[in-house]
């Protein structure tokens, strides 16, 4: 308990840095928002009457203090862009992001570490060898060019190549434009505007779990307490899975709150090449407008993602691991 | 050093050659435009209407793929190895100066590099690049910025391992100042950690520059960089997909050798400490 409530004090702590960290930011940035607001001929009475409204005329400890007690409040302030609450464009755009991250997240861990535990098992050999050099490339390949190559592919080279009707998949928006599909329907059109992303973002994210994947259960695979397992007639898939795999797992849990940002990175490029409107496109189209509110906001979520995932795989380690177990 | 490390090497050390070099024999000004409509969107492998060939086919402008490749190389790798180099030094100093000197100023630096870590380093660096304005300078200082906490952990408990070692103390007994202690005897032996982050960073440097100037963000045209190219070749890509698709081939080959290279540092210098290296 009493370590429960360390953690926790620490991630409150870690997210009231970064708040304060971004404030700071956007104050050492030159200039300030009212240059971008006011129209270039503006007297320099209006630009003072904008600075008072929007509170930007206080000493710096006074906004600072407001910054933060709205945060806490839940108030992310109001779009310089469109006048909207930061807080209802955001919600309108992390269910898009969280549900293309997560369904990434699983499916690259779920393949990662399949493809980790095949080079552990079979290390040193042709397929260890070449997984490696597999997943060493997507690793090192950028996720927007990723995207854009597999548009290419399903653009240019599917007229080129004559693909098949199935696989014309779509590559830009979340749904037909014209459509006008329900229920069923509805959902197979979702699913294949889905496939692009969701493959680039699984490709990048299974990676690099793949390598880390190999090396947490190369150590285990080879162990003596395996070696016993194998020795009393465990078969090899039932060794891997029902004895090397319960230990190696629970640093690779931890993974997968360590490849959240990396995912979140990548769902910012995948968003905007594919048209999604998630939390990555309206960072970006907030930044190209200068909308510093939204951009603030949306750094402060996913800051708090991230400490939250690990929150959760700090507190859920103890519990995976079959050597703490009781 | 194991094999692939060795080709990584070798694939960095040819690639700088490459792209220092044929940008001064190269026959044509790679950032000209010249007759566009005969010599734009050239395909790979093939003649222009003038008769000239293109290894790499031509971009909008009818500009050479493969020069301007090689041209923008020199950015992409400068400002890669540039970020990564001097954010570990950063880290280094920062992370021996807090667990050297302790106390409050300990606990501020790793507040805020635990606070940093915790954002995405790419939204990190959207934050600062939507900031201040986008250019060569601004890039490699934010990525150096955003790019300096994980060094700074690694070399403050390497720092503090290192410090109860008993020749540390044999230094403190026979009357070693303080900073000539850390510099002569704590540092170098704590530094292994930062070399690795520092050499896997590169390629990390590289695909962050690269992306950051896909978005706009980074290295503006028309100093090409291989994440701008990228950009220029975003729209083209139903129609001429190899503007956008062949300086992400560079980007992979070269990402790939600093990542090669990286791996074979650290497992050499993990061998090394452990005594087991070849």
């Amino acid at each position: 308990m009493r370590a429960l409530l360390t953690r926790l004090s620490t991630a409150l702590f870690l997210f009231w840095l970064v708040v304060s960290i971004t404030f700071v930011l956007v104050h050492l940035a030159p200039g300030d928002a009212t240059t971008l607001l006011v129209p270039p001929d503006a007297s320099p009475a209006d630009a003072a009457l904008l600075r008072g409204r929007l509170g930007l005329d206080a000493p710096v400890a006074v906004q600072y203090g407001r910054w933060t007690w709205s945060v806490v409040r839940g108030d992310l302030g109001t779009s310089f862009a469109t006048g909207r609450a930061v807080t209802s464009i955001l919600a309108d755009a992390l269910p898009v992001s969280l549900a293309l991250g997560g369904i990434s997240l699983l499916l690259s861990f779920v393949i990662g570490t399949t493809i980790g535990a095949a080079q552990a098992v079979r290390r040193g050999r042709p397929l260890d060898h070449l997984l490696t050099v597999v997943t060493t490339t997507v690793y090192a390949a950028p996720s927007f060019w990723l995207a854009l190559s597999l548009v290419a592919l399903f653009t240019y080279g599917a007229a080129k190549w004559g693909f098949p009707e199935v696989l014309r998949l779509p590559a830009f928006g979340m749904r037909d434009p014209a459509g006008e599909a329900t229920g069923v329907a509805a959902l197979m059109d979702l699913i294949r505007h889905a496939v692009l992303p969701v493959a680039v973002l699984t490709a990048v994210g299974a990676g690099g779990i793949a390598r880390y994947a190999r090396s947490a259960l190369a150590d285990v695979v080879h162990a003596d307490f395996v070696r016993t397992a194998r020795a009393r007639g465990a078969g090899p898939l039932r060794a891997l899975a029902g004895h090397a795999l319960p230990v190696a797992l629970p640093p690779l849990v931890i993974l997968l709150a360590l490849a959240l940002p990396g995912v979140i990175a990548g769902s910012v490029f995948v968003e905007s090449i594919f048209a999604w409107p998630g939390m990555g496109r309206a960072m970006l189209t907030a930044i190209a407008a200068r909308d510093y509110p939204v951009v603030m906001g949306a750094t402060i979520v996913y800051a708090a993602m991230v400490i939250v995932a690990n929150l959760v795989a700090d507190l859920m380690l103890p519990l995976l691991d079959p050597r703490r177990r009781r | 050093m194991t094999r692939p490390a060795r080709a990584g090497a070798a694939i960095i050390a040819v690639l700088a050659i490459l792209v220092i070099a044929v940008p001064l024999v190269a026959p044509v000004d790679p950032l000209a435009v010249g007759d566009v409509l005969s010599t734009r969107l050239v395909p790979p492998l093939s003649r222009d209407e003038a008769g000239h060939f293109h290894l790499l086919g031509t971009d909008r402008f009818g500009r050479d793929m493969f020069q301007r490749m090689m041209l923008a190389g020199r950015i992409s790798l400068a400002v890669g190895v540039l970020g990564s180099l001097l954010g570990a030094a950063v880290g280094t100093l920062l992370g021996a100066l807090a667990a050297w000197r302790g106390g409050l100023l300990q606990a501020g630096i790793m507040a805020v590099a635990d606070a940093l870590l915790a954002v995405p380093r790419l939204v990190l660096l959207l934050l600062c690049s939507a900031l201040w304005a986008p250019g060569l300078t601004t890039v490699v200082v934010i990525l150096v910025g955003t790019g300096w906490m994980g060094v700074a952990r690694l070399v403050r408990g390497e720092v503090l391992g290192v410090s109860a070692r008993p020749y540390v103390e044999a230094a403190t007994a026979l009357g070693v100042p303080g900073r000539r202690l850390l510099w002569r005897h704590v540092l170098p032996n704590a530094l292994g950690p930062a070399v690795v982050a520092a050499t896997l960073g590169v390629g990390n440097a590289i695909l962050l520059e690269s992306g950051l100037s896909f978005l706009g963000l980074g290295v503006q045209p028309p100093t090409p960089s291989w994440g701008n190219m990228i950009a220029g070749g975003r729209d083209l890509i139903v129609i001429a997909p190899w503007v956008a698709i062949a300086p992400g081939l560079a980007l992979v080959v070269t990402v790939l050798a600093a990542t090669m290279l990286g791996d074979g540092v650290r497992d050499w210098l993990a061998g090394e400490r452990t005594g087991t290296s070849e």
